[in-house]
């Protein structure tokens, strides 16, 4: 019997560890970051404690609600229409007067509120005494000292969530200053005179007409109370702007606030001051240094790299072996038929080929998310804005690029943190060049075969370099071209460094890795048996045979291989994806690709890794008889020429990422057109470049 | 003077705060304004971006947002 639900409003500002601390209640899975903007979408939590059902909504973390960012936007616009029982506000104890900003704006709202002194623990470490109890009567709200890292206080503020569920509220206890209590009270007077229905009460209102809230402004206007409020109000501004000698609403508000956070700081808190640099100001003094700051992060983005390739190759070959071997046996246990082929050629290939590369993508997306929770994120912003600033980008347009190494789903949604429309369809346009981890898989498979060993993790990351660069002046002209606009301001918080959390860490790597496989599972293996059928159908049986006849009647062994190879070849040109090369391959023969590289990037369009998949089945079709090693290195070496090879990586680099990412940048768009431009913007930008350097690769080898 | 006018390491106080509302409001969600005390903690080489250190927040900002913020050294 779970009748009693209680509904919780988690809000805080970014970077305090609310989805932290939504963690340790309830060992929830939620992705915890140092950058603002992490939790943009609504996350839910249901627990259960003392026959209550406790249901926890997180909001996206805000600075302030005054509809700045889009994350603020979402909280207000939450806090302000939705139901809920209890406002839980988690405050970070080392800087508890910006914190208590929004806490005082909180207050306005007039709930029952709930205030977590989060980062305790770090609190006494810098020798911050705060008076909880002290705070707990200045505020009217029970505050409740708690740190999400080491579980401390969780049950305290579950027991508090309960009890404060229970009892009725007590009025709040945010006092402005003498001149605005008087305004207040003569306007709630009018509303009870009046008996105003509203589901808010009269003191919110009256607060949010003395600040000149737009929406509530609104309401009144549309009904006839507004005629006596009317004169009510402009005697109140007039007190207002005499007495603080400013017409600025705003202004007027946001010094109550400060006052207020002030003196509730100066009341409760003990701050040895101690002029030692903390850990963090150690730290920065020399990540985010004048000349080695942009050196270092270079540094660690190629050491990233290096390791993506290093330590991702040593399980590629047994897993690679292993996939080679489950094919052999399949076809030994079924023998050589339709069968066989479709589960060995097409399935397990296809599939097989994808999972090859799982340990790059991890070892990848473990460094980006290790990027992200330390706090090191916001320096590099910070050191790149400048330069992007050139470019026409925004320093936070960092964030969602380099998502886009990862993937570019996220990236196209992590865009969400730009704030001026042009800035963003600027960036969403550009996160393709960032190659993503889907992309990778294809690197490693022609850097492999084309470089030496000890070269690859060099040219990898020269690849990654060389993608970003030419974003940024595509960004450069289209800001010129298409998106001319003003330009965002950039006003950052640098989050204190923090250890990142092996915990969390695990859940954002492990969820990434799952959603790959998850994928090679279902969308590649379908587009496989696709490929698979495409690259067999349709039989020719009369020419195969014309062809057999010819086999039988040679004695000569090595001609018999011939003509088996010749049949093959046939086959395969003269499938239904054959067809589809030759048609395409025109287009695609100044870049200097087969047919089946044509398909190839056709089929590409669809899922980056099915690139691999489709390259492993047609050149695995074609070379069956060849007497090299079946490893899909080997066959790609063999069959394709330096330049073509060159042309087809930055061909891959360029063009459209895949369906699933274009549907989300349709999304984040917000209009169909946008991806059309895309599509005509990346292709052309590719085919371009791959001509370049195909030709400039011919002349420089020959 | 304005903000993006100091050295690094260097203290003062905030006087004013010239721009419009909206960036006001961010401003001051971040703890930055009228009477509080700012250090310069970190310059980028091309001087484009500053970090500014206003109680116990870290901010970076643009050098065209800081010459909005005017100051004066404090006592």
């Amino acid at each position: 019997m779970q009748t009693n639900v209680i509904t919780i409003a988690l809000v805080g500002q970014p970077n305090v560890g609310k989805s932290m601390l939504i963690n340790s209640l309830s060992n929830a899975r939620l992705k915890v970051g140092n950058f603002s903007g992490v939790t943009v979408a609504k996350e839910e939590v249901f627990l259960e404690y003392k026959n209550y059902q406790i249901q926890i909504i997180d909001l996206p973390g805000a600075y302030s609600l005054n509809n700045y960012t889009l994350e603020e936007k979402v909280t207000k616009e939450f806090l302000d229409n939705s139901p809920y029982d209890i406002i839980l506000n988690v405050l970070d104890s080392t800087n508890l007067q910006r914190n208590l900003l929004l806490t005082s704006e909180l207050l306005a709202l007039d709930k029952k509120m709930i205030i977590a002194l989060n980062m305790s623990d770090e609190a006494e470490k810098e020798s911050i005494f705060i008076d909880e109890i002290q705070l707990s009567k200045i505020l009217g709200k029970p505050c409740i000292k708690t740190s999400a890292a080491k579980k401390i206080g969780i049950k305290n503020l579950l027991d508090e969530i309960v009890n404060k569920f229970e009892n009725e509220k007590l009025p709040t206890k945010l006092f402005f200053s003498d001149v605005i209590e008087e305004e207040i009270e003569t306007i709630i007077k009018l509303l009870n005179e009046c008996n105003y229905k509203t589901n808010q009460t009269y003191r919110q209102l009256a607060i949010k007409l003395l600040k000149e809230d737009k929406q509530t402004y609104k309401l009144f206007s549309e009904d006839p109370i507004w005629i006596k409020l009317q004169p009510i109000l402009n005697e109140a501004f007039k007190h207002l702007y005499i007495h603080f000698g400013t017409k600025n609403i705003e202004d007027i508000f946001n010094d109550e606030k400060f006052a207020f956070a002030k003196g509730a700081v100066t009341e409760t808190v003990k701050q040895d001051s101690s002029k030692e640099k903390t850990l963090t100001e150690k730290f920065d003094s020399f990540l985010i240094h004048k000349f080695f700051g942009l050196p270092i992060f270079l540094f660690l983005m190629w050491g990233l790299f290096q390791l993506t390739f290093e330590i991702g190759n040593i399980p590629m070959d047994l897993i690679d072996a292993f996939f080679a071997s489950i094919i052999n046996n399949t076809k030994q246990i079924l023998g050589e038929n339709q069968l066989s082929s479709i589960i060995g050629d097409g399935i397990i290939a296809g599939v097989g080929s994808v999972i090859l590369f799982l340990p790059n993508i991890v070892i990848l997306f473990f460094g980006i998310a290790l990027l992200e929770t330390t706090g090191y994120m916001s320096r590099v912003a910070f050191l790149l804005d400048g330069f992007f600033h050139k470019f026409g980008l925004h320093g936070k347009s960092f964030i969602p690029l380099v998502t886009g190494f990862g993937c570019s789903v996220p990236a196209y949604m992590a865009a969400r943190t730009l704030k001026n429309e042009k800035d963003r369809l600027l960036t969403l346009f550009i996160i393709g060049f960032m190659s993503c981890g889907a992309r990778l898989p294809i690197y490693v498979l022609f850097v492999g075969a084309f470089f030496g060993e000890h070269n690859a993790g060099n040219v990898l990351f020269l690849i990654y370099i060389c993608g970003a660069i030419l974003g940024l002046f595509a960004a450069k002209i289209l800001k010129i071209v298409v998106f001319k606009s003003e330009d965002e301001p950039f006003v950052m918080e640098m989050p204190k460094y923090r250890l990142p959390s092996f915990k969390l860490i695990w859940h954002t790597v492990s969820n990434q890795a799952m959603m790959y496989l998850k994928k090679a599972g279902t969308y590649i293996l379908a587009a496989s048996l696709l490929i698979w059928f495409a690259s067999n159908y349709p039989k020719h049986l009369d020419i195969e045979e014309s062809f057999n006849k010819k086999i039988e009647l040679t004695t000569n062994e090595e001609e018999k291989l011939n003509l088996q190879n010749e049949l093959s070849l046939y086959n395969l040109e003269n499938s239904y994806l054959g067809y589809i090369g030759k048609f395409s391959e025109p287009l695609f023969r100044p870049l200097g690709f087969d047919w089946k590289m044509s398909v190839a990037l056709e089929t590409g369009l669809a899922a980056k890794e099915i690139v691999v998949s489709t390259l492993s089945i047609l050149y695995g079709l074609g070379g069956e008889n060849d007497e090299t090693s079946d490893s899909l290195i080997e066959k790609i070496k063999n069959n394709i020429p330096f330049a073509s090879a060159m042309s087809f990586i930055v061909f891959i680099m360029i063009y459209l990422p895949c369906l699933a990412a274009s549907m989300v940048f349709v999304k984040e768009a917000g209009n169909w057109k946008y991806l059309w431009y895309l599509f005509i913007f990346t292709t052309s930008t590719a085919w371009i470049m791959s001509f370049f350097t195909y030709n400039i690769t011919k002349l420089l080898i020959s | 003077m304005t903000l993006d006018e100091l050295k690094l390491n260097e203290t003062v106080e905030i006087v004013a705060i010239n721009c419009d509302n909206i960036l006001k409001n961010r401003l001051y969600s971040f703890g930055i304004t009228k009477g509080v005390i700012v250090t310069i903690e970190g310059l980028t080489l091309t001087k484009s971006t500053i970090e500014i250190k206003v109680n116990q927040s870290k901010i970076a900002l643009r050098l065209s947002e800081a010459s909005k913020i005017e100051v004066k050294y404090a006592n």
